[in-house]
C-alpha cells in the first residue's frame, strides 16, 4: 500500500542542541497513529519540523515525503498549499490557539479561501456547515463571535472545523484534549473519531496520555529523548510492551480498578538534550542496561510483523516482562 | 475506626461574581454543603472537573478561607479565628502543596533556604538544628543535601515538587492538603512522586486530603474518594471499589471518560453539553441537564447524599439505595 | 457603555483637580511671589500693596477656593508679571510648540513603528541589532544631551543649521530631530517587544498551520494584536504634545509653551503656571480617554466587557 507520508532520518537541533535525533515514521491513507512520550521527547517537534512550522533558527535535516514528494525545505508557496490543504494541525491550548481579535468567521473563511475554490456566499455557507458538523449550535450567529466567547471545548471544535476546511488527508492533533476536563475530552475524542471515519482522513494523535492514544489509534509509536523507541499496533503495545521505557510508562500508570499495587516508577529524569548520554539515551534509567548499551544508540529494528523496537536488550527485556507476568 | 483528625460539616462558600465590568453581581456557590471526615493517617481523595469546588473545599478545610456556613474541626476542636496565635499554631500542623511547584517557590532563593523558612518563622530549634533538619528533609524526599544549594530554575519539575513537599513537611504537620500535586508532571515522574507521598504518609502517619482531576492517581493514594460536581459531593466511597462500581451517573461518565490502555472506546458514555458553570447552577440535581438518565424529579428536587450499602453514599434520585431510603 | 465613559470622565476631572491643587500648594509653599517678581530690594509698602492687589494676603484656603471659583467661571487669572490674562499668554505660545511637536510626532511614528516591526521580524539579525542599539541609545540619552550633541555637530562643527531661535523653518529642524529621535527609539522598542510577544503566540502558529502565507500572517494576524500595546505608548505621546518640549525649547530658545512654563515657574507667576498645568492635565486626560476608546475598538474582549455595562 502506498504511504501517505513518510519521514526518514528527521533531525532537529536548536542552536546546536539536538532535540530530534533521527526519526523514521510512515503513515498510510486513513490510518490513525498515536505518538506518545513525555515532555521534551520530540513528539510535537517531529510534526512541526515536517510541516516547516519551527522557528527559523531551528536546524532541520532528513526527509519528509508526502505522496512521494519531498516537502522538507520546499518553497514557501508549496508548503502553504500543503499546510491546511493536505495536512492540517490542531494544538493543545484552546485559550490562545485562535486569534483573539478576529471573528470565528474571518478565521474559518480564511482557511476556506486558501484551499477551496469557493466564491462569495458559498464560503460563508461552507463555514456554517463546518461549524454544524463539529457540533457548535446556532452556527450562523456564532460565526460572528470572537474566540473569548467560547469555552475551551468549543474552541477545540472550532479548531477541528478549521482543520477540516481544506479537506486534508492527514490531521495532526497535538495534545488536543490535554487542557480540557475529562468529560469534554471524551466529547472531543469522539468528535475526532467520527470525522475521521466519515472523511477517511488519516490522523496522528500526539499525547502524553497512553490511554487516550490506546483507545483512538491503530498503531502507536513511543518516543524518548528525540527518538522512536518502540512502534507497534496499539493493542499489542499495551498488552506486551518490549522496550523497557514503554514497559516503564505502562507500569507507572495507576490502575483504575483491580488491586492496588505500588507503582513501578522509572527512576531518574529525562536526560538534558545538551548532555545526552552516549549510546542508548534511556540506559541511565534502565533496569536492564548492560555495558553495550552505553556504546552506540540502538536503531529501530523490526521484531515481529508491524512491530519494531530500538533496544539491544529487547530479548532480555521480553524475558523480564514474562518473569514479572509469571510472579 | 479512629475519630477523624479533620472534619468538615456542611461547609458552604459563595463568591460574588460580576459579569463584565459593571454587570450585576451574582452569588456563585463554589462549595455548597460539603461534609467530610478524614481519619488520622488516612487519605481522602477529592475528584471533579474545573468548577466543581474541590480546590475551594481544600482551602476551607485548611483554614485559608472561612466557610460562609458550616464548620471545620481539627482534632475535634473548631478552627481558630484566622490571624490569632492559636490559628498560627494550628496552621503549622497543616500544610498545603499545589500543582505548580515553580510558582510556589521563590526563584531568587536557594531551595534549601526555602525549606528552612517555615522553621525560621516558627522559631524551631537552633540555627544548626534547622540546617540539620533541612538535610534530613531533603533526604526524606529522596534528594541530596547538595540539591539544597540550587535554585528552583536549576531543578526539574519532579525535583521542585519534592522541594515543595520537603518545605511543607518542615514543621512536622499532621495534615497535608495536596491540590493537583502531580498534574503538571510527566507520567514516569508522577509515579515517583506518588510513591514518595505514599511512603512519607506511612512513615510520618500523615493525614491527606488529595485533590485531583485524575481518577487513577486519586485512587492510587486514597482510602476514601469523594466525587464533586458543582460544589457538592455526589458520590463518596472506598477507593477500592468506587471506580470499579460507580453508582452516580456522573461518576460513571467520569470513569468511562478515563481512557485505559488496551480498551477501545466502544460503549463509552459521552456526556453532552459544556462543563458546568458555577455561576449558572441548574435547579434540582445540578447534573440533570447532562445526565443520560435524568427524569422529571431530577429537575426540581435536589438529591441528598444517602448511604446505599457498604460505605458508599450517593446523591441521586435514581440510585436504588437512595430511593428506598426516601420511600421509607 | 455610557456609564463606563461617565466613570472615566469623572476620574479625569478628579485628576485635573488634583494636579491643579498640587501646583497651587507647591508654588505657594516654595516662595513669595511678591518677592520673586518685585525683587528683595522692593520697599515693604510696595510688597504689601502687590500682595493686596493679588489677594496674596488672604488666608491660603480662601485663595484656593477663590482660585477654583474663578476656574469654574472660566477665568484663569492674570499674569502677575504683566497683568495680561494667563490664558492669552499661553494660547499665543501653543502654535510655536505644536510646530515642533506635531511634525516630531509624525516622524516618531514613521520611524519607530516600522523599525520595531522590522527588528521583530528579523530578530537576531544584524539589522535588528543596529535598530536595538540605536533605540537603546536614543532611549537612555537625555534629550538635552542629544540636543547639545546635535547643536555641536550640525550648528557648531558643520555650520549647516542654526543653533537656536525661531526665524525660519531651518531653525525648527534640530529641535524636531531631537524630539523625534528619542520618541522613535521608545516607540521602536515598544513595537518590537509587542510584535515579538505576539509572534510567539500559539494563534500565529495556527495561522501558519492553516497555510496562510507568512506576509499575511504578519499583516492580518500579528499586527492587529501588536497594535494594542503600541496604542498605549502612542496615547502617552499625544499627551506630551503641549508640554513635552520643555527641555528642547529651552535648549534651542524656542518660544513655546515649555519655555513659558520655565520662566513662569522661576517667577512664581502662579496664574500662568496653573493655566499651563491645567492645559497639560487636560491633554493627558483626553489622550487617555482616546486610548481607552481605541482599546475598545482594537480588542473585542474589552468591547464585550463594556457591552455588559
Amino acid at each position: 500500500m502506498p504511504q501517505l507520508i513518510s519521514i526518514a532520518g528527521l533531525s532537529v537541533a536548536f542552536s546546536g542542541v539536538p532535540v530530534l535525533r533521527g526519526v523514521d515514521l510512515a503513515l498510510q491513507k486513513g490510518e490513525a497513529l498515536g505518538l506518545v512520550g513525555e515532555s521534551g521527547s520530540g513528539k510535537s517537534v517531529t510534526w512541526l519540523a515536517a510541516l516547516g512550522l519551527l522557528p527559523r533558527h531551528a536546524q532541520v535535516s532528513g526527509s519528509v515525503r508526502l505522496d512521494g514528494r519531498e516537502i522538507l525545505g520546499a518553497p514557501a508557496p508549496e508548503l502553504d498549499q500543503v499546510r491546511g490543504g493536505r495536512v492540517a494541525m490542531i494544538f493543545q491550548d484552546p485559550a490562545s490557539a485562535l486569534n483573539p481579535v478576529l471573528t470565528i468567521r474571518k478565521q474559518l473563511c480564511e482557511a476556506l479561501a486558501l484551499h477551496r475554490d469557493l466564491q462569495g456566499n458559498a464560503v460563508k455557507a461552507e463555514a456554517r456547515r463546518l461549524l454544524d458538523l463539529v457540533g457548535i449550535p446556532d452556527a450562523g450567529r456564532r460565526l460572528e463571535a470572537y474566540p473569548h466567547e467560547f469555552s475551551g471545548g468549543q474552541i477545540q471544535r472550532i479548531m477541528i472545523a478549521m482543520a477540516l476546511a481544506g479537506n486534508p488527508d492527514l490531521l495532526i492533533a497535538d495534545e488536543p484534549t490535554t487542557a480540557l476536563d475529562a468529560t469534554i475530552q471524551a466529547q472531543i475524542l469522539e468528535l475526532l473519531s467520527t470525522v475521521r471515519r466519515e472523511l477517511g482522513m488519516a490522523m496522528v494523535l500526539i499525547s502524553h496520555d497512553l490511554g487516550v492514544v490506546a483507545e483512538n489509534c491503530d498503531r502507536v509509536a513511543v518516543m524518548y529523548a528525540g527518538r522512536i523507541v518502540e512502534e507497534a499496533p496499539s493493542n499489542q503495545l499495551f498488552a506486551d510492551p518490549v522496550h523497557p521505557y514503554a514497559q516503564g510508562l505502562i507500569g507507572a500508570l495507576p490502575p483504575l480498578d483491580g488491586p492496588r499495587r505500588r507503582l513501578t516508577a522509572i527512576p531518574g529524569t529525562v536526560p538534558d538534550p545538551a548532555h545526552m548520554p552516549s549510546g542508548c539515551a534511556f540506559a541511565p534509567r534502565c533496569t536492564l542496561a548492560a555495558e553495550p548499551c552505553g556504546l552506540s544508540a540502538p536503531s529501530l529494528a523490526p521484531i515481529a510483523d508491524g512491530r519494531a523496537v530500538a533496544c539491544i536488550r529487547a530479548e532480555a527485556s521480553r524475558r523480564a516482562l514474562l518473569g514479572i507476568a509469571a510472579e | 475506626m479512629s475519630p477523624p483528625l479533620v472534619e468538615a460539616s456542611a461547609i458552604s462558600r459563595s463568591y460574588a461574581m460580576r459579569s463584565g465590568m459593571f454587570g450585576r453581581s451574582t452569588a456563585v456557590h463554589a462549595v455548597d454543603g460539603v461534609s467530610l471526615a478524614i481519619a488520622k493517617g488516612e487519605t481522602l481523595g477529592l475528584v471533579g472537573e474545573s468548577g466543581s469546588g474541590k480546590s475551594t473545599t481544600g482551602r476551607i478545610v485548611l483554614g485559608l478561607e472561612p466557610p460562609d456556613r458550616g464548620e471545620v474541626r481539627f482534632q475535634g476542636k473548631p478552627m481558630a479565628a484566622p490571624g490569632t496565635t492559636a490559628w498560627r499554631a494550628q496552621r503549622a500542623r497543616m500544610q498545603m502543596i499545589f500543582q505548580d511547584p515553580l510558582g510556589a517557590l521563590d526563584r531568587r532563593l536557594p531551595v534549601g533556604t526555602q525549606i528552612r523558612e517555615p522553621l525560621d518563622i516558627h522559631g524551631v530549634g537552633t540555627p544548626a538544628e534547622r540546617e540539620e533538619r533541612v538535610r534530613e528533609l531533603l533526604r526524606a524526599v529522596e534528594l541530596t543535601p547538595a540539591h539544597g544549594t540550587r535554585y528552583p530554575g536549576a531543578l526539574s519539575g519532579g525535583q521542585r515538587q519534592r522541594i515543595v513537599l520537603a518545605r511543607a513537611l518542615a514543621t512536622k504537620p499532621d495534615f497535608l492538603v495536596c491540590d493537583e500535586p502531580v498534574s503538571a508532571l510527566d507520567v514516569s515522574i508522577q509515579a515517583q512522586v506518588v510513591n514518595l507521598l505514599a511512603d512519607l504518609q506511612a512513615q510520618l502517619s500523615l493525614t491527606l486530603l488529595f485533590i485531583s482531576h485524575d481518577l487513577r492517581v486519586v485512587r492510587q493514594i486514597s482510602n476514601v474518594v469523594a466525587v464533586m460536581y458543582l460544589g457538592r459531593i455526589v458520590e463518596i466511597g472506598s477507593a477500592d471499589d468506587l471506580f470499579a462500581r460507580p453508582e452516580h451517573p456522573y461518576t460513571q461518565a467520569l470513569v468511562s471518560a478515563s481512557p485505559a490502555p488496551g480498551r477501545r472506546s466502544a460503549g463509552r458514555i459521552v456526556l453532552s453539553g459544556d462543563p458546568p458553570n458555577p455561576a449558572a447552577r441548574p435547579q434540582g440535581c445540578a447534573f440533570h441537564p447532562r445526565c443520560p438518565r435524568a427524569v422529571a424529579r431530577c429537575a426540581s428536587e435536589v438529591p441528598i447524599l444517602a448511604a446505599v450499602g457498604g460505605n458508599r453514599q450517593v446523591a441521586c434520585h435514581l440510585v436504588m439505595g437512595a430511593a428506598t431510603r426516601d420511600a421509607a | 457603555m455610557g456609564r463606563y465613559f461617565a466613570i472615566r470622565i469623572g476620574r479625569a476631572a478628579l485628576t485635573i483637580v488634583l494636579v491643579v491643587t498640587f501646583a497651587f500648594v507647591v508654588l505657594r509653599l516654595s516662595g513669595d511671589p511678591a518677592l520673586m517678581i518685585l525683587g528683595p530690594e522692593a520697599p515693604p509698602e510696595v510688597l504689601a500693596a502687590f500682595r493686596k492687589a493679588w489677594g496674596l494676603d488672604d488666608p491660603i484656603w480662601f485663595q484656593y477656593l477663590d482660585y477654583f471659583g474663578a476656574i469654574a467661571k472660566g477665568e484663569l487669572g492674570r499674569s502677575m508679571r504683566d497683568g495680561r490674562p494667563a490664558i492669552e499668554l499661553v494660547l499665543e505660545r501653543i502654535p510655536a510648540t505644536l510646530a515642533l511637536t506635531l511634525p516630531a510626532f509624525a516622524f516618531k511614528i514613521a520611524l519607530g513603528i516600522p523599525a520595531g516591526i522590522y527588528a521583530a521580524l528579523h530578530r537576531g539579525s544584524a539589522i535588528d541589532r543596529v535598530v536595538m542599539m540605536t533605540a537603546v541609545a536614543g532611549f537612555t540619552v537625555p534629550s538635552f544631551v542629544l540636543a547639545l550633541l546635535l547643536v555641536l555637530v550640525f550648528a557648531v562643527q558643520l555650520g549647516w543649521l542654526p543653533s537656536g531661535g525661531q526665524d525660519s523653518w531651518r531653525h525648527a529642524i534640530l529641535p524636531i530631530a531631537t524630539l523625534s529621535l528619542g520618541g522613535a527609539a521608545v516607540l521602536a522598542r515598544f513595537t518590537r517587544s509587542a510584535m515579538l510577544e505576539v509572534l510567539g503566540q500559539p494563534y500565529i502558529r495556527t495561522a501558519s498551520a492553516k497555510g496562510v502565507p507568512w506576509r499575511k500572517v504578519v499583516t492580518s494576524h500579528a499586527l492587529p494584536n501588536a497594535a494594542i500595546p503600541t496604542v498605549t505608548i502612542l496615547g502617552f505621546m499625544v499627551g506630551t504634545l503641549i508640554a513635552g518640549a520643555v527641555v528642547v525649547e529651552s535648549v534651542f530658545s524656542w518660544p513655546g509653551v515649555g519655555r513659558l512654563l520655565v520662566v513662569a515657574v522661576a517667577n512664581r507667576d502662579l496664574a500662568v503656571v496653573q493655566c499651563i498645568l491645567l492645559l497639560v492635565a487636560m491633554t493627558m486626560v483626553t489622550s487617555n480617554l482616546i486610548v481607552d476608546f481605541l482599546y475598545g475598538f482594537l480588542d473585542p474582549r474589552l468591547r464585550a466587557k463594556e457591552g455588559h455595562a
